[in-house]
C-alpha cells in the first residue's frame, strides 16, 4: 500500500530545509532526517505531540498555524509540508499563501471528502461520516473543513497554484488501481506537490 | 558525592565550595580583576569522559545554591527542577551552579576588599557585562576539568549567559537552554531597573554605594527596589488569585481604616524586608545595569541571524504565557533567530499565571519538556538507558 511518508520522500530533496507545519509527534520529519538527511522543523500546538517530539530529539517550535507564519521569511524553505492538517485550519488558502511565499515547493495531504465511504455515511445513512482519515464525531473534531479534491484544485487555480504533482491513496481499492481511475470517489487521502 | 534515587529528595547537600583565581579576568569595562573568586555548589557526579556536566547560571538575584537544603536549612532556589530523579537529573548528570562575582554570596564583588587599597569595593566595584560572567565561568569550567558542557541551562538573565556562551564560545557546551529570556531588554524593562536604582540611591544609608564605610545599609531603598521587582515579576492574576482583598490586619468595617493592611501589602513588604536583609544593595545596582547592557547582536551589526550562526549547538527555548517582563515575544524572536541561522532549536511556550516567576516554579509542562529534553541530551551524549 503506497504510505504518504513514501510519496513525500520521493519529491523531498537530500539535505534540504523542510518546515513542516502541524508535525504531530514527528513521524514524518524523523523518517525525512533518516533517508534523506533534511534540516527539519516541525510546527505543532498539542502539547503530548510537542513532548514526543523533544523526546525524540526532534526540532519542535510551539506555535498555532491559525496565528499565521509572518515569522518565516520569503524561501527560506525548500519544502514546507503540512500532512492531514489543511482542513482544521481556520483559513485553509491563506496558508496556502503562507507556505508557498516560505517554500520553494509545498507537500499537501488532506482527507479526500469525496471517498466513497464518507459519500456513503452522509448520502444512504444521512450521517456525518466518522473514518479513520476523519475519525471524530461532528461536534467534538479539529476538522471543520470538508472538502474534496476536486474542491482543492479549483482553489488551486483560483490562487494561481501550480500543482507539479500529485497522488491518491485509496486503501484497500489501490490494489484494483480504482483510485487512480475515479480517485474522487476512491482516493481517502490525497497528497499534493505545488509551486507558486 | 552520593545520590539517592527519588524523585521527591533532593539533591545532595553541604557541597558548597570556593575557589580563587589568581589569573587576572580582563574585564568588557577594561578593568583587570587580578584576581577573583567564585563560590559554587555541584550535584552529582561528573562521569570518566567528562560529558554529563550542565551549568546552571543564576539571575538577578540568585545564587549557587540552587538545590537541595543547605546547612542553614534554605531549599536551594531551583530545587523543583534539579535533583534526583528531577528534571535536571542529578543521579545522570554533574551539576554546577556558580555565584557570579559583582554578586554578594560569597563571590568576589562590591563587599570584597579592593586588593589595591584593602577596603571594600563599593561604589568602586567595575561595570560587569554578561560576557564577564561568562569568562569567569570558563575559568570555573577549568577549573573543574571539565572540556565542554552537555548544556548550559538558565532563566532570564541565566539565558542570556546560555545565548552568549554558545555564540562566544561554540565549541564548550552541546546544549544551550534559554528560558523566559531575551536578546536585549526593552524600554520598559530598563525603566523599570532605573526605577529600582533610583529608589536605592535615594536611600540617605545609601553614601554614593560606600554604605558599609559608613557601616550602615540602605535597606529601605533595597527593600523598594526589591518590591517594585518583585511585582513585576508576578501577573495581575496571579496576585488575585494568591491575595484577593484579603486583609492581614485591621477592619475595614471600622472607623480606624487608616489602620488596615492588605494580604498582598503585608507580603510585599515582607518579601523587600526580607531580600534587603540578604541582598547588597550594590549589587543591585551591578546587575540590574549587566542586564540593561545586555544585546547579543551588538557585536554583529544587530544581526541575530549572524550571531546565532557562531553557535555549534542546540537549543532549547522556553517561555511563559502570562511574563510581561520577558514575554513569549522576546523568546519567539530568539527561536526565529535561530531557525533563520539553520540552527537545531525547539520552543515551548508554557500556559502559566505565574509571571517572570514561573520559571522558578513547579510547572508540569515546563517540567515534562525539560526533563524530555534532557533525557534525549544523556542518551545521546553518553549513551545512559532513560
Amino acid at each position: 500500500m503506497t504510505d504518504i511518508n513514501s510519496i513525500i520522500e520521493a519529491w523531498v530533496e537530500k539535505s534540504s530545509r523542510v518546515l513542516d507545519l502541524g508535525c504531530g509527534d514527528g513521524q514524518v520529519l524523523e523518517s525525512l532526517i533518516a533517508s534523506h538527511q533534511v534540516h527539519g522543523y516541525g510546527l505543532e500546538i498539542n502539547s503530548e505531540s510537542i513532548n514526543h517530539c523533544i523526546s525524540r530529539g526532534l526540532n519542535v517550535i510551539e506555535q498555532d498555524l491559525n496565528e499565521g507564519l509572518g515569522n518565516f521569511a520569503d524561501n527560506s524553505f525548500d519544502s514546507v509540508l503540512m500532512t492531514q492538517t489543511l482542513q482544521t485550519l481556520r483559513f485553509p488558502h491563506l496558508a496556502l499563501d503562507e507556505m508557498l511565499r516560505i517554500g520553494r515547493q509545498c507537500i499537501v495531504t488532506f482527507p479526500n471528502f469525496g471517498h466513497w465511504r464518507t459519500r456513503g455515511d452522509l448520502g444512504f445513512r444521512g450521517r456525518m461520516p466518522v473514518t479513520k482519515q476523519l475519525a471524530y464525531q461532528w461536534y467534538d473534531t479539529p476538522n471543520i473543513h470538508f472538502f474534496t479534491y476536486k474542491d482543492f484544485e479549483v482553489l488551486c487555480a483560483e490562487r494561481n497554484i501550480n500543482v507539479v504533482n500529485r497522488v491518491f491513496i485509496g486503501g484497500i481499492t489501490n490494489d484494483f488501481g480504482l483510485d487512480a481511475i475515479w480517485p474522487n470517489l476512491f482516493a481517502h487521502t490525497a497528497v499534493y506537490n505545488l509551486s507558486k | 558525592m552520593s545520590t539517592k534515587s527519588s524523585s521527591t529528595v533532593s539533591a545532595n547537600i553541604g557541597s558548597e565550595q570556593s575557589v580563587l583565581f589568581r589569573r587576572p579576568l580582563q574585564l568588557a569595562c577594561g578593568t583587570v580583576l587580578e584576581e577573583h573568586s567564585l563560590t559554587f555548589e555541584t550535584y552529582g557526579q561528573l562521569n570518566d569522559a567528562g560529558t554529563n556536566a550542565i551549568l546552571i547560571c543564576h539571575a538577578l538575584s540568585g545564587d549557587h545554591h540552587a538545590a537541595g537544603t543547605n546547612k542553614d536549612n534554605v531549599v536551594g532556589w531551583w530545587d523543583s527542577y534539579i535533583g534526583p530523579g528531577k528534571p535536571i537529573d542529578t543521579d545522570v548528570f554533574f551539576v554546577v551552579c556558580p555565584n557570579n562575582i559583582g554578586s554578594c554570596f560569597g563571590s568576589t564583588g562590591p563587599a570584597s576588599p579592593a586588593p589595591a587599597t584593602g577596603n571594600v569595593w563599593g561604589a568602586e566595584f567595575p561595570v560587569l557585562e554578561v560576557s564577564d560572567w561568562v569568562k569567569s565561568q570558563t575559568y570555573l569550567m577549568e577549573h573543574l576539568l571539565i572540556d565542554c558542557w552537555a548544556a548550559i541551562i538558565g532563566g532570564s538573565l541565566g539565558g542570556m549567559q546560555a545565548m552568549y556562551w554558545a555564540v562566544n564560545y561554540p565549541k564548550k557546551l552541546k546544549h544551550a537552554v534559554v528560558i523566559a529570556s531575551s536578546l536585549k531588554l526593552s524600554a520598559q524593562n530598563i525603566a523599570f531597573n532605573e526605577v529600582a536604582r533610583r529608589a536605592i540611591q535615594s536611600d540617605p544609608n545609601f553614601h554614593q554605594g560606600n554604605f558599609i564605610e559608613h557601616q550602615t545599609r540602605p535597606t529601605q531603598g533595597l527593600a523598594l527596589a526589591r518590591m517594585i521587582g518583585h511585582l513585576t515579576y508576578l501577573s495581575d492574576h496571579a496576585l488575585g488569585r494568591k491575595f484577593g482583598r484579603l486583609v492581614h490586619s485591621g477592619d475595614l468595617d471600622s472607623a480606624e481604616k487608616e489602620l488596615v493592611e492588605f494580604e498582598v501589602s503585608s507580603y510585599l513588604n515582607y518579601q523587600g524586608d526580607k531580600f534587603a536583609r540578604r541582598f547588597d544593595a550594590n549589587s543591585y545596582i551591578l546587575i540590574t545595569k549587566m542586564l540593561d547592557y545586555f544585546d547579543l547582536g551588538a557585536n554583529f551589526e544587530n544581526n541575530i541571524k549572524d550571531a546565532f550562526k557562531q553557535a555549534a549547538c542546540k537549543f532549547l527555548v522556553i517561555s511563559f504565557s502570562s511574563d510581561w517582563r520577558f514575554s513569549p515575544d522576546c523568546s519567539k524572536l530568539i527561536v526565529d533567530a535561530l531557525i533563520a541561522a539553520d540552527k537545531d532549536v525547539s520552543y515551548l511556550e508554557i500556559e502559566s499565571d505565574q509571571g517572570h516567576d514561573a520559571f522558578l516554579l513547579p510547572n508540569k509542562r515546563y517540567e515534562q519538556g525539560l526533563q524530555g529534553y534532557l533525557k534525549h541530551i544523556a542518551k545521546t551524549l553518553f549513551k545512559v538507558a532513560v
